[in-house]
């Protein structure tokens, strides 16, 4: 069964893989795994654990995918 | 809320006045010919990161988000912020495929998702499935925005039996079904600018000025088992597993709605497209802050207070937002946060109706019905069929139970995640074979409805494996069947109609700047 071209090749064809887009899996990792964070100390101004990881990683989520357009951009 | 609240209805007419002349005047901003359906219906494709950001925003973040995911939040607590990760895994995916969506689609003047399946595939029926899939979930989406509008009218005091209830709605209805048809695409792009600007403006409000005195002391009067999901009991993976499958299973959903797609290809680059996937997490934050309110609502207590009595029992939780907020504003400001959200209601919805039209135009009346028409048949025909669709959610709401909705909404969501194979990984190879792909989409289809009915029409389905029960969101787990189907068949229909060429009208360079 072939799926296509490899990795590789598809690098050497303009837009295709780069290793940059890893980094876009951390987000994936760091919010979708819930005992992780389902707890409610450390607070924050207030906030539970809970709720201030998830919007911080909204920022950091916001700021990898940055990170990996300017590293992508042609 | 017996009586009208005037100061705040005056700002709010005022507002809503101001969109209307708005969404009218657009026809004229950055001025094309709206005889041709990409220009009445993709705006031309002359929006540029800044517009497509307010545009985009202003799609995804709809009502139906203001008001439930905060509702959700009142009534169960901590599994409704599944609504964050899902923005914050929504985002990356789309950074990566879309904008390979954009290029083939600019390339080849492809105005649905429709389109470039049949590019693609070459198979009109997997391309009807999935217009007909597009078409189906989006319907109770625009209901449900008018829900969100009328909890607001009715927060505003307007109240009356039959008829006259129900006329506001008429009203806005009309005003929507009016500048949509005239201006197309362009009116919602305008409108999203004023609607995104109020919702930032009231969500931050919300955030700094409702919770004097701290978030803790707001933390201390949820009830304890509100506050964190549940931990799951033995044997099972309980509430991690459903929120993280709800989170990733929408993220995925989220952007085969025709209307996402509607309003990423009306970008006027790919390059616009990729930098939206770094600036709307904007909206995400906002969408967590509005996910606080829902707590702040709680805290104070805005269920148990007898003037909002009426309200909560009209519209359930989804008072919760309204309430709070008559009690913690002035009454002026009330006036600009339901006008944020009443806008907040007519700005999706048109473009969802945009993106039927578009979709019922192309891929069902120019492919099935008249094959060759004028660019001005088709224009007009499109603006008819967003008029009828927007109709048609109107007396939804009006004559049918809103939990109704609810629940097409829900079975929605299901039946979209379902074109993902062929329009998400289609957009990467043609390896799969066109009729598997059909096959595999019925099979979500149908076993993904058996799931939600045999659960009540609720999200998540108790999968048993092995002595273990992983609670999923349905979607996601269908969606995986589907193509589980989709890789065993290719081989198999391959052989059998031992196609030599297969039909592809892109080229790999299509998919790239």
């Amino acid at each position: 069964m072939s799926l296509g071209v490899t990795m590789t090749s598809l690098a050497n064809k303009g837009r295709g893989w780069s290793w940059w887009y890893l980094l876009l899996l951390v987000q994936f990792v760091a919010v979708l795994w819930p005992p992780f964070y389902n707890r409610i100390e450390p607070y924050w101004i207030g906030l539970p654990f809970f709720y201030w990881y998830q919007l911080l990683w909204i920022i950091i989520g916001a700021a990898f995918t940055g990170i990996v357009y300017f590293a992508t951009e042609d | 809320m017996t009586e009208v609240n005037w100061t705040a209805l005056i700002i709010f007419v005022a507002l809503f006045a101001f969109i209307t002349w708005l969404g009218f005047a657009a026809a004229s901003w950055r001025r094309g010919d709206l005889d041709l359906l990409h220009e009445w219906g993709l705006g031309g494709r002359r929006f540029g990161t800044l517009i497509t950001w307010f545009l985009v925003g202003g799609d995804l973040y709809t009502d139906y988000t203001f008001i439930a995911v905060p509702a959700l939040a009142f009534g169960a607590g901590a599994v409704a912020f599944f609504a964050v990760p899902y923005t914050i895994v929504a985002y990356p995916i789309f950074f990566i495929v879309f904008p390979r969506i954009w290029y083939v689609c600019h390339k080849h003047q492809y105005i649905t998702a429709a389109d470039f399946v049949r590019g693609r595939f070459g198979n009109r029926w997997l391309a009807l499935a999935v217009t007909i899939t597009g078409i189906v979930a989006t319907m109770p989406y625009i209901a449900l925005q008018l829900v969100g509008l009328q909890v607001v009218i009715g927060a505003l005091g307007i109240s009356g039996t039959g008829f006259a209830a129900d006329l506001p709605l008429i009203i806005a209805f009309v005003i929507l079904a009016a500048f949509t048809y005239s201006s197309g695409l362009r009116a919602p792009a305008s409108i999203a600018i004023v609607k995104d600007v109020l919702i930032y403006l009231t969500a931050f409000a919300a955030v700094i000025v409702i919770p004097i005195g701290g978030f803790g002391k707001i933390f201390a009067a949820v009830p304890a088992q509100k506050l964190l999901l549940a931990t799951p009991g033995p044997n099972t993976t309980g509430a991690y597993s459903a929120y993280a499958t709800l989170a990733l299973g929408s993220a995925l959903a989220l952007f085969l709605y025709p209307h996402s797609i509607t309003g990423i290809l009306s970008a006027s680059s790919g390059r616009a497209v990729r930098r939206n996937a770094a600036l709307l997490p904007g909206y995400s934050f906002m969408l967590g802050l509005l996910a606080l309110v829902g707590f702040f609502a709680l805290a104070a207590g805005v269920a148990a207070l007898p003037e909002y009595a009426s309200g909560f029992k009209e519209f359930g939780n989804n008072f919760a937002v309204p309430a709070l907020f008559l009690r913690s504003f002035p009454s002026w400001f009330v006036g600009i946060a339901f006008a944020a959200i009443g806008i907040g209601a007519l700005v999706p919805a048109a473009i969802m109706s945009i993106a039927a039209a578009n979709l019922y135009t192309r891929n069902i009346h120019r492919e099935f019905i008249n094959r060759n028409p004028t660019d001005k048949q088709e224009a007009q025909m499109a603006k008819w069929v967003s008029l009828i669709v927007k109709f048609g959610a109107l007396v939804f709401i009006i004559f049918v139970p809103t939990q109704y909705a609810i629940y097409l909404q829900l079975l929605g969501g299901i039946w979209i995640i379902q074109t993902l194979p062929a329009v998400i990984l289609g957009a990467y190879t043609r390896w799969f074979n066109d009729w598997a792909l059909l096959v595999g989409w019925t099979v979500g289809i149908v076993v993904g409805t058996v799931m939600a009915a045999a659960v009540n029409l609720t999200p998540t389905y108790p999968l048993q494996l092995a002595g273990y029960t992983f609670p999923g969101y349905t979607a996601l787990y269908t969606v995986i069947l589907n193509i589980v189907v989709a890789i065993v068949l290719t081989p198999i229909f391959n052989a059998i109609t031992a196609q030599q060429t297969r039909f592809d009208e892109t080229a790999a360079s299509d998919y790239y700047a």
